[in-house]
């Protein structure tokens, strides 16, 4: 869990997903969308129960997607959306946005 | 006849009294034709014109009344008066046709109505029908009978949105407090929230029928994405109603209807990896061998995610709506709520029409 966190704060941005999960990926769309491009695939790695446990003790009522920003858990598919719809996901994700040079 | 009195009547006053003498004449047909029964029809008489053809039919003398040349110079007044009866009868023989058309047009949307029960009374009977053969056709009575109390249930949802919709249209053209129309609008959100709480949870029994669109009709079910409507559909047919927009709204409207876009080509693009990797489950492995459990098994356990996808197309639809309320004045909402609503009853509309079209024989 630890190190998921750790690696939010490092990369900006963290998609939690499976590489079978179809959900995750048009998440994973909708951000490289919106110029960023992160992503970890939990299937693949050797802690993948041990995330998924503690991503259930979060909160989270399906393990993934999780999307993290900045080192805080913002949730799964449906806030993420929402958030976009709002118009608070594009300033949450500014920092961290690839510069396409 | 009486005809001939036009000859008398002055070429400047002529226009005038044509009409009247017309219809004086051809009342006087209708009269003869009926054996003397006067039969109403849309024919404009002045009233007092009819009593003066009575006495002149049964004297067969001159008629002194319809002597226009003389009549205007020495009664004015009555000419006036006939002129004005005139206009009357015709304003009320308009106002009569208004009303018949109305009934017309009312008695045409009961029919449509109907056909559309019908249709979908024919469906729950093929429904119910598998039911019988519940083996043959491997659905089971609980997917029967919860997609039949689906089915149900939606009839009376589009019943109410039928009468909310009414009840915009009449109250928005007329005068109507702020507070009135915000509880309007809050019902009209609701009526929707609740629509995707019912797909929600027969989605959960029977994600294809939800996704097939069979509790829709042919026209709704043309334009369905994810099973209902596109987000951005809707931000498109609602947008020419919310003129004037402030300018602040102009740029939320903008901001939303690409946001909206992006979420609906993300969640397209999941659909679209969903259905390849479903497609290859089922077709993984050795074709032609008969023996094809694990295939199953797999594609099984794919399809539970197929929930999800329709569950998020609704939550996309659900924060579309939630967001335009948030934008739009009570007012526009209001309004944009009505030109949805109607949008979707003339889908429904078109749907009946075609139908009957393709039932008439060649």
């Amino acid at each position: 869990m630890d190190k998921v966190v750790r690696m939010s704060s490092e990369k900006g941005v963290v998609i939690v997903s499976k590489s079978s999960c179809c959900l995750s990926y048009a998440v994973q769309v909708l951000f490289q969308d919106l110029g960023v491009h992160p992503v970890h695939e939990i299937d693949k790695d050797p802690d993948c129960r041990e995330i998924e446990k503690a991503l259930m003790r979060l909160g989270c009522s399906t393990p993934v997607p999780a999307i993290f920003v900045g080192g805080k858990l913002v949730g799964s598919t449906n806030e993420v959306m929402s958030m976009h719809l709002s118009g608070s996901l594009v300033p949450l994700v500014k920092p961290f946005q690839a510069n396409l040079c | 006849m009486n005809t001939t009195s036009t000859h008398f009547v002055p070429p400047r006053r002529f226009e005038i009294y044509e009409t009247t003498l017309n219809q004086v004449s051809m009342w006087e047909e209708n009269f003869k034709n009926n054996g003397g029964i006067y039969i109403p029809n849309s024919i404009i008489i002045p009233t007092d014109a009819k009593q003066d053809s009575l006495s002149d039919d049964t004297s067969h003398g001159t008629p002194h009344k319809f002597d226009q040349e003389a009549s205007t110079s020495r009664h004015p007044d009555k000419t006036q008066r006939r002129l004005a009866q005139n206009r009357e009868a015709a304003r009320k023989s308009r106002l009569r046709k208004k009303a018949y058309v109305q009934q017309l047009e009312t008695s045409r949307l009961k029919l449509i109505h109907l056909e559309q029960e019908l249709d979908r009374a024919r469906q729950q009977g093929f429904y119910e029908g598998n039911r019988v053969d519940t083996n043959a056709l491997g659905f089971s009575d609980k997917m029967s009978s919860g997609i039949v109390a689906f089915e149900m249930e939606y009839g009376h949802w589009v019943e109410e949105q039928n009468r909310q919709i009414s009840e915009l249209r009449t109250v928005l053209q007329g005068q109507v407090s702020d507070v009135e129309l915000r509880l309007l609008v809050d019902n009209a959100m609701k009526h929707y929230f609740q629509l995707f709480r019912m797909k929600s949870a027969a989605a959960k029994i029977d994600v294809f029928y939800i996704m097939s669109g069979m509790w829709k009709t042919s026209a709704e079910r043309f334009f369905m994405w994810i099973g209902g409507f596109r987000p951005s559909e809707l931000l498109k047919v609602l947008l020419p109603h919310f003129d004037p927009l402030m300018d602040q709204q102009v740029l939320d409207v903008c901001n939303l209807r690409q946001s909206c876009q992006q979420a609906e080509d993300a969640v397209s693009q999941g659909m679209e990896k969903l259905q390849h990797t479903l497609a290859d489950s089922v077709a993984a492995g050795n074709l032609g061998e008969g023996s094809y459990i694990p295939q199953i098994t797999c594609a099984m356990e794919r399809l539970e995610a197929l929930v999800s996808f329709v569950d998020q197309a609704d939550h996309l639809r659900h924060e579309t709506l939630q967001q335009m309320h948030r934008i739009l004045t009570t007012r526009q909402a209001a309004r944009g709520l009505l030109a949805l609503g109607e949008y979707f009853q003339r889908l429904r509309a078109l749907s009946s029409s075609w139908a009957t079209r393709q039932r008439e024989p060649t």
